[in-house]
């Protein structure tokens, strides 16, 4: 019996291309809209905890100054000085590591090619802290380190720039003033969250970076790798008494330095843009509901203008059941027809949307099969009443009606 | 009439209730022999199209009884008339009713849709009866396509398509003008003589009724009188 009602569910819907498909319309646009936002949604969010993770997890970041931004009027707060750095290495509890960093730009040539770029000083710590693994050669030794010697390792945008993507390790180029020994390559990072190109880079010894760039001994900013066993929270509390108390800050007096615990970004951003996206697809999913609606509506249209047929089918033998069925199973056809579009449509706005909103493109198949579900279950619950009319009909009357 | 296929005894019908209740039939008497060819006449409001949505199974009488092939029609419930009609009464309307927008052989195949026929027994039936009727070749025309005169011969192939034993036909030639009439009268006439089907027909047409071979006149919700058409009863019998 099933076989049959849905060849006459089949005809009926081909029957009426038009009328079908504006029908579906609704459950279309709300199974694409759910799907796309849930998946772009994700991407986001998955975007946002890679771009923090690779700052490193349970990583503090210091730098001088309130915020990221300069404060109004005032003198400037002073940079960091390596005694910063051994003390906080040394005095406080649950810290794996230091790295101070020391930055500056500077234009990189190798044989005729020029590149300007950022050079960033630092030592050792930083790999240790940071997950920044290298893709080719090596790091620096302790003596080159401790010496500032201009040796480079290069992020992956210098060397397809710099080396035209070729073999950059062994090459000695020109940074600024001084030449320099490629050591090692850095594994490519992508685009950055938070602006600018994280591969375009020239990591070197921080004393290099002072003797011969900055000229001082100044540290703009210190990553500060924590023990996975201790909290966050209470390693900040303890950085932040040590270098009240280095830099002189007393009483009330408000920090002139700040501490940014990434892990806490990343549960912050992590939890407003997964907020987001289940707003969003709330929305969506209302617009899923208004075209089950949408469904129900022309079903009820369909069978008040169809009630002649219906009387056809009733007095050439059609069983309640079977009128019953065929509109149910059309209305299911429908909507799981509207559902399968919708699925493709989804697909193609986020093809489209993930290079313009700079995400991964991401395949979800739980949303895609929760949402055509619902779309099939829509189809039941806004069918059945239109086609419990229809099979409800007096034969007679039915085929007397104009 | 020694077996009769259909029988109805005491046959009353009323529409409503209380004081507004109206009496369609007042006790009808019929008995229809298998193999006839049967007119119903009378002015409307008569009981003819009651007695014939009665006899297609489609309504039950109020009280009386309706024999059909030995059932108690008036015992059964919907769903059991409806297999009955399903198997063994064929309908042509005075519309036409075919489905629209759909091809002559799909509109005569769907009685074998809903008695479960597969996809290659019902196109071969299907054919075999539009081909009954001469329109083989227009198998794949939808009613737009076809003249009225086309459309009711493929509404007959629908109804004979399933071998019914009774064929009900109500003013078959109602929208037709005469010389299609006669073609529908002709093609009841050989179905009825070739393949043996009970033929009933409502018409009010006096020539019409002259191709039956029994004419029943209702008068006032019951039969008035019952006449034998001579013309054709020779060639019957």
């Amino acid at each position: 019996m099933f076989g049959t009602t849905f060849i006459l569910a089949l005809r009926s819907i081909r029957r009426h291309l038009l009328r079908s498909f504006l029908t579906t319309l609704g459950i279309v646009i709300g199974v694409a809209a759910v799907v796309a936002m849930v998946t772009l949604g994700k991407a986001t969010t998955s975007a946002v905890q890679q771009q923090i993770a690779a700052l490193g997890t349970n990583v503090l970041q210091i730098r001088p100054g309130q915020g990221f931004g300069r404060g109004g009027g005032g003198p400037r707060p002073p940079d960091f000085k390596p005694e910063d750095v051994t003390a906080i290495e040394q005095q406080v509890a649950g810290v794996t590591a230091v790295a101070p960093q020391a930055s500056t730009a500077a234009t990189a040539i190798y044989e005729g090619a020029n590149w300007s770029t950022t050079i960033q000083g630092t030592t050792n710590a930083v790999f240790t802290v940071q997950p920044w693994p290298l893709a080719q050669g090596r790091t620096w030794t302790v003596p080159e380190e401790q010496a500032g010697k201009a040796v480079c390792i290069i992020g992956n945008t210098v060397r397809q720039n710099l080396f035209r993507g070729g073999d950059a390790v062994g090459r000695r180029m020109r940074i600024g003033d001084i030449s320099c020994d490629v050591i090692g390559v850095l594994t490519a990072r992508g685009q950055a969250g938070f602006g600018g190109d994280q591969d375009d880079t020239v990591v070197m010894p921080i004393k290099a970076v002072q003797r011969r760039f900055t000229g001082s001994r100044d540290i703009r900013l210190m990553l500060v790798g924590v023990d996975q066993a201790y909290s966050t929270t209470a390693v900040q509390a303890s950085i932040s008494d040590l270098l009240r108390e280095r830099r002189n800050i007393t009483g009330t007096k408000q920090d002139d330095f700040n501490i940014f615990d990434t892990k806490q970004i990343s549960d912050t951003l992590t939890g407003t843009t997964t907020l987001l996206t289940r707003i969003v697809a709330a929305v969506a999913a209302i617009s899923l509901v208004v075209g089950g609606i949408g469904i129900m509506n022309i079903m009820l249209v369909s069978v008040t203008e169809r009630t002649r047929e219906i009387g056809i089918r009733l007095a050439i033998g059609a069983v309640a059941n079977e009128v019953l069925m065929q509109f149910l199973v059309e209305a299911v056809v429908l909507s799981m027809l509207g559902g399968l579009i919708g699925l493709v449509l989804a697909q193609l706005v986020i093809a489209g949307a993930t290079p313009l909103m700079q995400v991964p493109w991401t395949f979800d198949p739980t949303i895609n099969m929760v949402a055509f579900a619902i779309a099939a279950a829509i189809g039941v619950v806004f069918g059945y009443f239109p086609a419990r009319r229809a099979a409800g009909l007096n034969p007679i009357d039915a085929l007397r009606h104009e | 009439m020694t077996d009769p296929i259909i029988s109805l005894r005491a046959v009353t019908k009323v529409y409503g209730s209380g004081p507004t209740a109206f009496q369609a039939l007042k006790g009808v008497d019929l008995d229809i022999a298998a193999g006839d060819f049967v007119a119903v006449m009378g002015p409307s409001g008569s009981g003819k199209s009651t007695t014939m949505n009665i006899l297609g199974c489609l309504d039950v009488p109020s009280a009386g009884t309706f024999l059909f092939r030995r059932h108690h029609v008036e015992t059964l419930d919907r769903d059991q008339r409806a297999l009955l009609r399903r198997k063994y009464l064929g309908f042509v309307f005075q519309g036409f009713n075919l489905l629209s927008r759909t091809s002559a052989l799909e509109n005569v195949e769907l009685p074998l849709l809903y008695r479960g026929d597969d996809r290659k027994r019902r196109r071969e039936a299907g054919m075999a009866a539009l081909d009954k009727v001469g329109l083989a070749d227009w198998w794949d025309h939808t009613p737009a396509e076809l003249s009225g005169g086309q459309q009711q011969r493929v509404a007959i192939a629908r109804a004979i398509v399933t071998r019914p034993d009774v064929l009900l036909a109500d003013e078959p030639t109602g929208n037709l003008d005469s010389e299609r009439s006669i073609e529908i009268m002709e093609l009841l006439t050989d179905l009825n003589r070739e393949s043996g089907i009970t033929v009933l027909m409502v018409t009010h047409e006096p020539e019409m009724a002259a191709f039956a071979h029994t004419v029943v006149h209702f008068k006032d919700g019951l039969v008035e009188r019952v006449d034998t058409n001579h013309r054709m009863g020779q060639e019957v019998s």
